[in-house]
């Protein structure tokens, strides 16, 4: 009885099974889908949208919401883009600080607003969604930053991996090492309980002594840290950065692969396998409806059904749960 | 922010505690300085033709008011409405079916696709956001996989509705339908026993479900208004532009709710006005109408629509702090 309990405790497990199926079918209707080089345009879908997931995640544990984060990483990334493109001579490792600390500033606002000025996650994050994007177009005065005036090294990032392999690339490893370190902070450090505190029960976390406001304005820095390195990941992976392109809508992907993860909008519950897991989902499908040939329009209706079916499931294990 | 909500003004009569004073006050003000700082601002025939365009989000941004004041949020409505200007429109280019019927058809589509949302939000007891994020995916694919990249062109006796003004006045069509059915939801919402039923399940459905609301039906109706009112503004949009496309109104939910919580509404449900979401439109409006005359570019707009978004939430919240201080002392 209490194996059975557990399993049904672990809420990634239904995603893991849609993933399964949605594997085992592409790859009876196309063999060609357990390929390396399938494999490997997966991976490269996925490593953006991890990074913004993991930030959006703790949000959504403590029961906010962060709708801001394309924003961040179109900000984040720009700046980035402009630092290389008029001094080269930064290098691209100060150039990622540089895009991290911009995208922890902005995330800052958001933190102090929703902690501090008690403005409601979702309204406060629509406001900077829409402000963030306005100051792309600002300070690149709607020019795009191109390929060339980017260092090469950047994009050898998303070619080579580590051991000279190109199975692998450099991005992913960051992408994965970020999760990692998430997965441990959440796990082991006395913060990252409270993270989970806060969202289950907010009042009890502030009279078991939890610093609620300094826990949410923390995680919404988190998530802005990771808008910006994806803002950096992005300039390395695509090249090209258009001020309109950059992140555009990549807010709700990220949610998307949150809530398809298992991590619940009330709060208090989720896990870092949960999201990766989600990521994984949301990068097989985009990549199996390409190998299937199904005309990319499909793809919206596919995320939808997903996003739905996952949910469902969820919530019908989660009564399951209840009545044993 | 449940001490802001509970807040009670007794000192200040109720109605001039309201934040829809603060939305009109904005209007003003900004109205004010466009037309002193901007010069050709004052043109009434412009000023009418600009804010026709935002009408779409007007009608979209009515049925959000019933949505969140419910306690829930509608994402999809975007959608909606891209969705059902998509098939109105391949139902009478591709398949043949007569425009004019298919126009009066197309708010019984929205009340379906809205109507799915209630449903899955209200039997299945999932959130709304979720809900609403994965219809609002859905939606808008489903018009992608019917349409692709390609536009319908629409007859011509049919375009330009925004350019058709009541006889004798400036006044466009689309305003008035606007207007017209602010003030019919605005009596829904404030004057009969439905409303009464919807802020009670905003403030706390467990409680409402318990003093008799029927919570799952509430429910499952703000939704299906949201989507009648989207496939309105679906109508007034293909007719404005033209063509219809998969991608008309993308990104629209985020300034219809802009909209909704800039006039007042509590986004946590339970408190809002009718009055306050039409004024906060007009806001909206005649900001973005003023930048334009002064020609600062649509891009930098957002920024200043952001910034006022979260002022808005951030004064209202301070005066709120300001009048228990007051009623402290």
């Amino acid at each position: 009885m209490s194996e059975r309990i557990r399993l049904a405790q672990m809420r990634e497990l239904p995603t893991l099974g849609l993933w399964v199926v949605i594997c085992v079918v592409t790859g009876v209707a196309q063999p060609k889908f357990f390929s390396a080089s399938v494999f490997h345009s997966i991976l490269l879908w996925m490593p953006l949208l991890l990074v913004v997931a993991m930030g959006e995640m703790m949000v959504i544990l403590t029961r906010g919401v962060d709708v801001s984060v394309g924003s961040m990483m179109g900000l984040a990334g720009m700046v980035v883009g402009i630092a290389l493109r008029d001094h080269p001579g930064i290098g691209i490792y100060w150039a990622t600080v540089l895009g991290m600390a911009v995208g922890a500033a902005l995330g800052a606002v958001n933190g102090v607003l929703v902690a501090y000025g008690n403005v409601p996650a979702i309204v406060a994050t629509l406001g900077t969604l829409g402000a963030y994007r306005g100051l792309v177009h600002i300070i690149s005065r709607g020019v795009q930053v191109d390929e060339y005036n980017l260092p090469r090294e950047l994009g050898r990032w998303s070619i080579d991996g580590p051991f000279g392999q190109t199975l692998v690339p450099w991005v992913v490893i960051f992408a994965v090492a970020a999760a990692v370190v998430t997965g441990l902070f959440l796990r082991f450090t006395r913060t990252g309980r409270d993270i989970y505190a806060v969202g289950g029960n907010r009042e009890a976390a502030r009279l078991r002594g939890i610093g609620v406001s300094r826990v949410t304005f923390l995680v919404y820095v988190l998530s802005g840290l990771g808008s910006g390195l994806a803002g950096v990941l992005y300039a390395s992976r695509f090249g090209t950065i258009n001020p309109a392109a950059i992140g555009s809508g990549f807010e709700l992907i990220a949610i998307s692969a949150v809530v398809v993860g298992g991590v619940s909008v009330f709060g208090g519950s989720g896990t870092v396998g949960g999201v990766v897991v989600g990521c994984v989902l949301l990068g097989t499908i985009s990549t199996a409806l390409t190998v299937l040939n199904v005309a990319e329009a499909w793809q919206g209706t596919m995320y939808g059904v997903v996003i739905l079916v996952a949910v469902i499931l969820d919530k019908w294990m989660g009564e399951e749960l209840q009545l044993t | 922010m449940s001490e802001t909500r509970s807040t009670s003004t007794r000192t200040v009569p109720r109605w001039a505690a309201a934040p829809e004073w603060m939305t009109a006050g904005l209007l003003v003000a900004v109205f004010g300085v466009s037309a002193v700082f901007v010069p050709r601002f004052l043109d009434a025939a412009y000023l009418f033709d600009r804010s026709s365009l935002y009408m779409e989000a007007g009608l979209m941004a009515l049925g959000m008011t019933f949505v969140i004041v419910g306690g829930h949020i509608d994402l999809s409505c975007a959608s909606m409405l891209a969705l059902v200007g998509t098939v109105v429109a391949t139902l009478h280019v591709k398949v043949g079916w007569p425009l004019l019927p298919l126009v009066f058809l197309a708010p019984l589509l929205g009340a379906m696709l809205g109507g799915i949302n209630g449903i899955v939000v209200a039997r299945l007891g999932l959130p709304s956001l979720v809900v609403t994020l994965a219809t609002m995916a859905l939606y808008r694919g489903l018009a992608q996989v019917l349409l692709g990249d390609h536009s319908l062109n629409l007859p011509s006796w049919f375009t330009g509705i925004e350019r058709v003004t009541i006889a004798g006045t400036l006044v466009p069509v689309p305003m008035v339908l606007f207007l017209g059915m602010a003030v019919a939801l605005g009596w829904v919402l404030h004057q009969t026993v439905f409303g009464t039923w919807l802020f009670a399940m905003g403030t706390n459905a467990e409680a409402a479900q318990y003093s008799g609301v029927p919570v799952e039906r509430v429910t499952m109706s703000v939704f299906v208004i949201s989507g009648v009112l989207s496939a309105m503004a679906a109508i007034i949009m293909i007719s404005r532009l033209g063509v219809a496309r998969y991608d008309h109104a993308l990104g629209l939910e985020l300034d219809v709710i802009t909209a909704v919580v800039l006039g007042g509404v509590s986004i946590f449900g339970g408190r809002g006005t009718v009055a306050g979401t039409v004024l906060a439109l007009f806001l909206i409006a005649v900001l973005q109408t003023g930048m334009g005359v002064a020609n600062v570019k649509a891009e930098y707009q957002a920024t200043a629509s952001g910034a006022l978004l979260i002022l808005a939430v951030l004064m209202s919240n301070f005066s709120a702090k300001l009048r228990t201080w007051t009623q402290m002392r």
